[in-house]
C-alpha cells in the first residue's frame, strides 16, 4: 500500500494530513498489519482536547490493545464513529475510510518534525529488518 | 500508536519448524522464552485460524511443549507408584493406550502444572506438559522421584509435536496413516505410521474444545517440515491453514480449559481453580492432599467464573474486577473478544458470594468501569456427532 505523499508520519505509526487548521489522522498501513485484525476502537467525544505526544484513545485487535497518540494538540472537531460497528475500515483503508478523528491544531508547527513519505519508508523498513534478524 | 517489541531473536529457543513458519511470514512472539508463530497474516491471521480449526481443521505447531517418561526400571508398579505421588488424578485407572488430564501440586495444593499422562505400557507413562514450564518440571519430577523405582526421561527435544484440530481432523489423517482413527476415541491413544514414520505416537487430544489429534513425529528438522507439508496437503480440500498461538488461546478459553500462569499457578489451588474432577482425594497419598485438605476445611475464598462483557469494553488478562461500589474484589485471569461467539469474554478470579450467573462484576479497563455479568461455562461446546465414540468421562 502506498504511503501518500501529502500525509506526514510519526515514529508511533500515526498519520496526519492537515487541510488548513484542521488535521485528521489516523493509523498507517504497517500499523494496522501489526495489530492483525481491528475489533474495537476506542475514540475520544468532540469537544475534547487531544494533547502532542499523548494517548486519545485506543484500537484493539484480539490479541493486543495499542494506544494511539496524538502527533498535536488541539481541539477533536469530528471522529470517525462508524468505526464503532465496522473497524476492520482500519485493516482495509487506513489512510482513507479508516481515519480516526479530525482535531483544529492549536500549533501546526508541531507537525514540523515528522517524518514524509520517504523517511517513514526508510523508518518501516528498519524495522522490519531489526524483526526478522 | 506503541510500537511492537522485538524479541531478541538469538536468545530465544526455537522448535524445529521455525524456519518454516518464518518462510511462510508468520508474525512471531516470544512465548515463555520461545520463539513462536502467533498468526500466519498470509493465510487469513488470527480470526481466520480459530474459524479454520472450528469449522474444517487447522494445524499447530506446538513441539515447545515438554515430554517427561517415566517407566519401569526393576520392580514391575514403581513407575505407577511415582506418577500416583506426583500427580493428582488416579493414574490406576488408565488402561494401556489411555490418557486424561492432571496436574502437579505443590505440598499446599497449589500448580506446579498442568499435565496430560498418557499410560504408553505395563508400567510406562508418557507426561505432556507446558512449555514455559518444562525446566521446573523435570527438576520436580526427578527430585520427587528419587525413592521410587523407576527411570525419568526428559524426552521433550525428541519430538515435533502438531496438533491437528477441528471436525475434519480425522479425515485429514486417514490420509497419512494407517492407523485406524476410528477405534481412538477421545483421550485415547495409538501409534501407528504416520507419513511414513513407524510407531508414531497418535493422541485424541487438544487444546481447543474440537475433535482432533496430536502427532509426535521425530524432532529432526527435515523430517518435521515432511510432516508440516504433507499434512498442509492433506488438508487442502478440507481448507486447512496454519494456527498460531494467539487462535490457540481463544479457542482454549472458549472452552473453559486452563493456561499455567493465569487460572492455574502455584498461587492457586485445585478448588479455587475449579479442577476439583481431575483430583481423587481418595485414591491414596499424593503431593498437595495434604494442604488441599487444609484449603477445603479452610474454605474457598475465590473461585474461577467465566464473565461476558455486558459494556463496550474488552476485558483482558490481569484487569481489575470490582464490585457495584467500585471496590476491587477480584482479577481477570484471561480475557479476549471470543470469534466464535462474536463477545467479549473472560475468566477471572472473585469472592465465592459472586459467582452466580448474571451477578455483575466491573472490570476495569483503563480510565473505566465497564459492567461484566457473570456467565456458565465452557462459553463454547462442540456439537454432539452421533458417529464420534465418547470414553467414559470420569477417569
Amino acid at each position: 500500500m502506498a504511503y501518500p505523499s501529502n500525509f506526514r508520519y510519526t515514529k508511533e505509526h500515526e498519520w496526519v494530513e492537515v487541510k488548513g487548521d484542521v488535521a485528521a489522522i489516523g493509523i498507517t498501513d504497517y500499523a494496522q498489519h501489526e495489530l492483525g485484525d481491528v475489533v474495537f476502537v476506542e475514540l475520544p467525544k468532540v469537544g475534547e482536547k487531544v494533547v502532542a505526544g499523548k494517548t486519545f484513545g485506543t484500537v484493539e485487535s484480539v490479541k493486543a490493545v495499542s494506544d494511539i497518540y496524538s502527533p498535536a494538540s488541539g481541539e477533536v472537531i469530528e471522529i470517525n464513529d462508524v468505526l464503532h460497528n465496522t473497524p476492520e475500515k482500519i485493516n482495509t483503508d487506513p489512510h482513507g475510510a479508516g481515519w480516526l478523528i479530525k482535531v483544529r491544531l492549536a500549533n501546526s508547527a508541531e507537525l514540523n518534525g515528522l517524518m514524509d513519505t520517504a523517511a517513514y519508508e526508510a523508518y518501516i523498513a528498519s524495522q522490519s529488518k531489526e524483526a526478522s534478524a | 500508536m506503541e510500537s511492537v517489541t522485538t524479541p531478541a531473536i538469538t536468545e530465544l529457543r526455537k522448535t524445529p519448524l521455525n524456519a518454516l513458519h518464518r518462510r511462510v511470514g508468520a508474525k512471531m512472539v516470544n512465548f515463555g522464552g520461545w520463539d513462536m508463530p502467533v498468526e500466519y497474516p498470509a493465510t487469513g491471521g488470527l480470526v481466520a485460524e480459530h474459524k479454520a480449526v472450528r469449522s474444517s481443521v487447522g494445524v499447530f505447531d506446538v513441539s515447545h511443549m515438554g515430554d517427561i517418561r517415566i517407566h519401569a526400571e526393576r520392580t514391575p508398579g514403581g513407575a505407577l507408584a511415582a506418577v500416583q505421588y506426583l500427580s493428582m488424578n488416579d493414574a490406576s485407572k488408565l488402561a494401556i493406550g489411555q490418557a486424561h488430564y492432571s496436574a502437579m501440586l505443590y505440598p499446599e495444593g497449589t500448580f506446579v502444572d498442568d499435565v496430560i499422562v498418557h499410560r504408553l505400557g505395563e508400567d510406562d507413562y508418557l507426561l505432556v506438559i507446558n512449555a514455559g514450564t518444562r525446566e521446573k518440571d523435570i527438576n520436580w519430577v526427578r527430585e520427587n522421584t528419587r525413592s521410587f523405582d523407576c527411570a525419568v526421561e526428559d524426552l521433550s527435544d525428541a519430538y515435533t509435536q502438531l496438533a491437528i484440530q477441528g471436525p475434519r481432523a480425522i479425515d485429514l489423517l486417514h490420509k497419512l496413516t494407517d492407523a485406524n482413527l476410528d477405534l481412538i476415541k477421545n483421550y485415547w491413544f495409538t501409534h501407528g505410521t504416520v507419513c511414513g514414520l513407524k510407531n508414531t505416537l497418535i493422541a485424541r487430544t487438544g487444546y481447543t474444545g474440537e475433535d482432533g489429534f496430536e502427532i509426535y513425529v521425530p524432532s529432526e528438522a527435515a523430517t518435521s517440515e515432511m510432516v508440516w507439508n504433507k499434512v498442509m496437503e492433506a488438508g487442502r480440500e478440507f481448507g486447512i491453514i496454519p494456527c498460531g498461538l494467539g487462535a490457540r488461546n481463544t479457542l482454549r478459553l472458549e472452552s473453559k480449559m486452563a493456561l499455567y500462569g493465569h487460572e492455574i499457578s502455584d498461587k492457586i489451588n485445585v478448588w479455587e481453580a475449579g479442577l476439583d474432577r481431575y483430583c481423587k482425594m481418595d485414591k491414596g497419598d499424593f503431593i498437595g492432599r495434604a494442604g488441599l485438605e487444609q484449603a477445603k476445611a479452610a474454605g474457598l475464598t475465590r473461585a474461577l467464573v467465566g464473565l461476558e462483557m455486558v459494556d463496550r469494553g474488552i476485558a483482558r488478562d490481569e484487569y481489575c474486577c470490582c464490585n457495584e461500589s467500585g471496590e476491587v474484589i477480584g482479577v481477570v485471569t484471561s480475557g479476549s473478544p471470543s470469534p466464535t461467539l462474536g463477545k467479549n469474554i473472560a475468566l477471572a478470579y472473585v469472592p465465592p458470594a459472586m459467582t452466580g450467573l448474571g451477578t455483575p462484576i466491573y472490570v476495569q479497563i483503563r480510565t473505566q468501569k465497564c459492567k461484566a455479568q457473570v456467565v456458565a461455562t465452557p462459553f463454547y461446546k462442540r456439537p454432539k456427532k452421533t458417529a464420534a465414540p465418547q470414553a467414559a468421562a470420569n477417569v
